[in-house]
Formats: C-alpha cells, sequence, structure tokens
C-alpha cells in the first residue's frame, strides 16, 4: 500500500465510526519500488492530501524524507521538494503491516502490500 | 448465458482457479479491455491530465492496466484475495484494497476524477448472506461513491443485468443517493454485442452520451403512405445486390465486423474462375 493511498483512506465504512481518519499505521515490511516522477500530478494531488497526516504517516514507517512540518507556500516551484514529495506518496510502500482505527482501535491487517478492509456483519453501518 | 452470481459469491466463487482462468483466456481478456476502454470514454476525462481513478471490482487489474495506459492513476477495489493476488503478480502499479464495495468506498470526500467499474454491479444484486440487502448494499455503495468523487466526476459500471427488476434497483438506488444520469446501452439490436453501461453523473443533469450501434433508431418523416404498401424490405430477391446490401445494414446494426460497401459488392464474378 503506497501512502498516498493512506492519505485519502479513512474507516468510516465501520459501524459507529465518525471520522475514521487518520488511521494509525504500523509498518512491519516497507518497500521501495520504482515509478515516474510526475510533476503535474504531484502538483494535482498536494491540495487534496492531508500534510500532517503525510509528514506522520512517513516518519511512523521510518521514511520520513525530511519533509518539512508545515508545507511551505510556495512549494510548486521547488522541485527538490516535488520530488521528495512524489517519492513518498508513490514509491514508498508497506508490505506488511497494520491500519489500526482512531475511533474504535479495529485493526485492519496489511499483507502482500494489499490492506484487508473486509469488515465482519456486525461491523457494517 | 452463464450466471456465475447464481453460483457461489464473489469471494468464493473467484479462488485461485478462477483468478487464473481469468487472466489466461485470451476471449475474457479482450472483453475485459474492451469494456474499460468504452468505461474510460463514457467518463469523459479531461484530456491531458493525470486523473486519479477508482476501479470496483478492479480483479486481477485488466481494467486498471487500460488507465494505466492512459497514463491515469488508480486505485483498485475487490472483495475476491485470489483476483487481488493475481494483480500483484501483474504488477499493476494500482494500489489494492481488499473490501466490500457493498459496505460502502472508505475514502476521503473529493478525492477521485471519476470512477469505473466492468462487470461488477450484477453481484451487488443477489443476497449472499442473511444479512445482504441488496437494495440497501447498492444504496450504501452508491452515496459513499458520491463523496468521494471530486467536482463534474462522472461513475461508468458496465454490468450485466439479469432482468428489468435489477436495472429499475440499480438506477432508482443511484438516484436516491443523488446521482444524475441513467442506463446506456450499446448495441440494442444484436443480443450478443449488447451491453449496459449506468452512467452516473455529479452536478446537475448533464445529456447522456450517445449509445455505439444505434444510428438507425431514429424515424424519418415520410409524407407517402404508399412505402408502406410496398411490403416488407425482406421481399427483395435473394442474392440480388439491395439483397445484400440490406443484410450487411442488418449485421452493421447488430455490431458484427462487415466489409464496407462499394462499388464492387454484389457483382458477379467475372467467369474467370
Amino acid at each position: 500500500m503506497k501512502l498516498l493511498t493512506h492519505n485519502l483512506l479513512s474507516s468510516k465504512c465501520l459501524k459507529g465510526v465518525k471520522v475514521g481518519y487518520p488511521l494509525r499505521i504500523v509498518a512491519k515490511d516497507v518497500k521501495i519500488s520504482e515509478s515516474e516522477y510526475n510533476m503535474e500530478f504531484v502538483l494535482k494531488m498536494i491540495p487534496k492530501l492531508d500534510w500532517k497526516v503525510l509528514v506522520n504517516a512517513a516518519e511512523q514507517i521510518g521514511h520520513g524524507n525530511n519533509l518539512p512540518i508545515e508545507l511551505i507556500e510556495d512549494y510548486e516551484d521547488d522541485e527538490e521538494l516535488l520530488k521528495k514529495i512524489h517519492h513518498v506518496l508513490m514509491e514508498v510502500e508497506v508490505i506488511n503491516g497494520e491500519l489500526i482505527c482512531p475511533e474504535t482501535q479495529r485493526i485492519f491487517p496489511i499483507s502482500a502490500g494489499i490492506p484487508n478492509l473486509l469488515l465482519n456483519e456486525d461491523e457494517v453501518s | 448465458m452463464s450466471r456465475p452470481e447464481h453460483l457461489a459469491p464473489p469471494e468464493i466463487f473467484y479462488n485461485d482457479d478462477e483468478a487464473r482462468k481469468y487472466t489466461q483466456n485470451s476471449r475474457m481478456i479482450n472483453i475485459q479491455l474492451e469494456m474499460a476502454e468504452r468505461c474510460l470514454e463514457l467518463l469523459m476525462l479531461p484530456e491531458e491530465q493525470t486523473c486519479l481513478l477508482l476501479d470496483l471490482g478492479c480483479g486481477s487489474g485488466l481494467s486498471g492496466s487500460v488507465s494505466e495506459e492512459s497514463g491515469h492513476v488508480w486505485f483498485g477495489m475487490d472483495i475476491s484475495e485470489s483476483m487481488l493476488k493475481v494483480a500483484k503478480e501483474r504488477e499493476v502499479e494500482g494500489d489494492l484494497l481488499l473490501g466490500d464495495i457493498g459496505n460502502g468506498i472508505p475514502f476521503q470526500p473529493g478525492t477521485f476524477d471519476g470512477a469505473y467499474s466492468v462487470s461488477t454491479l450484477q453481484w451487488l444484486c443477489n443476497a449472499d448472506k442473511s444479512s445482504h440487502k441488496p437494495a440497501k448494499r447498492l444504496y450504501s455503495l452508491f452515496s459513499t461513491l458520491l463523496a468521494c468523487l471530486g467536482r463534474n466526476a462522472r461513475a461508468v459500471f458496465q454490468f450485466y443485468p439479469e432482468n428489468v427488476y435489477q436495472t429499475d434497483l440499480v438506477v432508482s438506488q443511484a438516484r436516491k443517493a443523488g446521482f444524475f444520469g441513467g442506463l446506456l446501452v450499446d448495441f440494442p439490436d444484436s443480443t450478443k454485442a449488447k451491453k449496459y453501461f449506468l452512467v452516473l453523473m455529479t452536478g446537475g443533469a448533464m445529456p447522456m452520451p450517445a449509445a455505439l450501434g444505434t444510428d438507425n433508431l431514429q424515424i424519418n418523416y415520410t409524407s407517402k403512405r404508399e412505402k408502406m404498401t410496398k411490403g416488407r424490405a425482406s421481399k427483395l430477391v435473394k442474392k440480388s445486390r439491395e439483397w445484400i446490401l440490406e443484410k450487411k445494414e442488418r449485421r452493421r446494426r447488430q455490431g458484427k465486423t462487415t466489409r464496407e460497401d462499394t462499388k464492387y459488392t454484389g457483382r458477379a464474378r467475372s467467369g474467370r474462375f
């Protein structure tokens, strides 16, 4: 699972969960894969992302990549920063680990890079 | 036509064997790719832009590779672990999630520029567990999908409805969730090439895209009643040029491959053969 997915994912499908964001992330295996740098896509995604969640998630799995804690205002011209963001968003992949719902502490296991979001019958809202 | 959704729930039907079959059978692959291409076309994404798309029921990622080729980034969701494993083996670029789309789409508001689904929706019309209520599951799919789509984004579902009740159910639940749009039928004259697409739009009712293979559905006005009395067109002399042209036209309406009409159409051989 890429950190881009983590940044957009919530657990609000669970019964009784109101926001369910951000999911806590615990990584056992992390893989770095290569992905083509697409500046236009990174620029398009930045406004959609929750910056703090991204920085925290990257640090939690040990690939902080020196991202600034606050997003600077003229990030559009800072190509080095954009490349770093691209690396964290698209190239860092959690292979094995867990996602944890912030409200119910329900654990969603990640195995072989695929998070398992299947719910039991009594958890469906 | 066989209906796998009658045999077992999707997470059980698409086991390792079936998943492998799905990715090795060239006929299935071609149909999937063709449908995915048409879905992308119907999404009417802005040109020359990388979009973030959601593939509902992505399976082994065949439909995802179509959006990869068009330069988009995609996420896939499926309920079958075996199919997702095959997708991982194929090293698709999209990120995969194991989940039931009938329980809702777990993404943040405004995430996607579009969503599509190839032959998945009919699975949701069945109740596989005693707790399943198709109408409720469809509604939670559509309402959560609407929330995670961006402004003016579309969602296109290609599916195989079993009967008119299923199409009604699907369309009414999508409308109830707040989508505009409706059903589009490609090649309605042909039983084999006929394909159903649920085209859903956000942000206002817009004209539906045109279906394929329906050019001749419009009836032109004619003032002469005599035309009708001449009898049916099929009374043409067999093997005549008119008869051949009419037959070719009929095949074209059914979406079958047909050679072009030329000056040689229906002409006798020169005799040298």
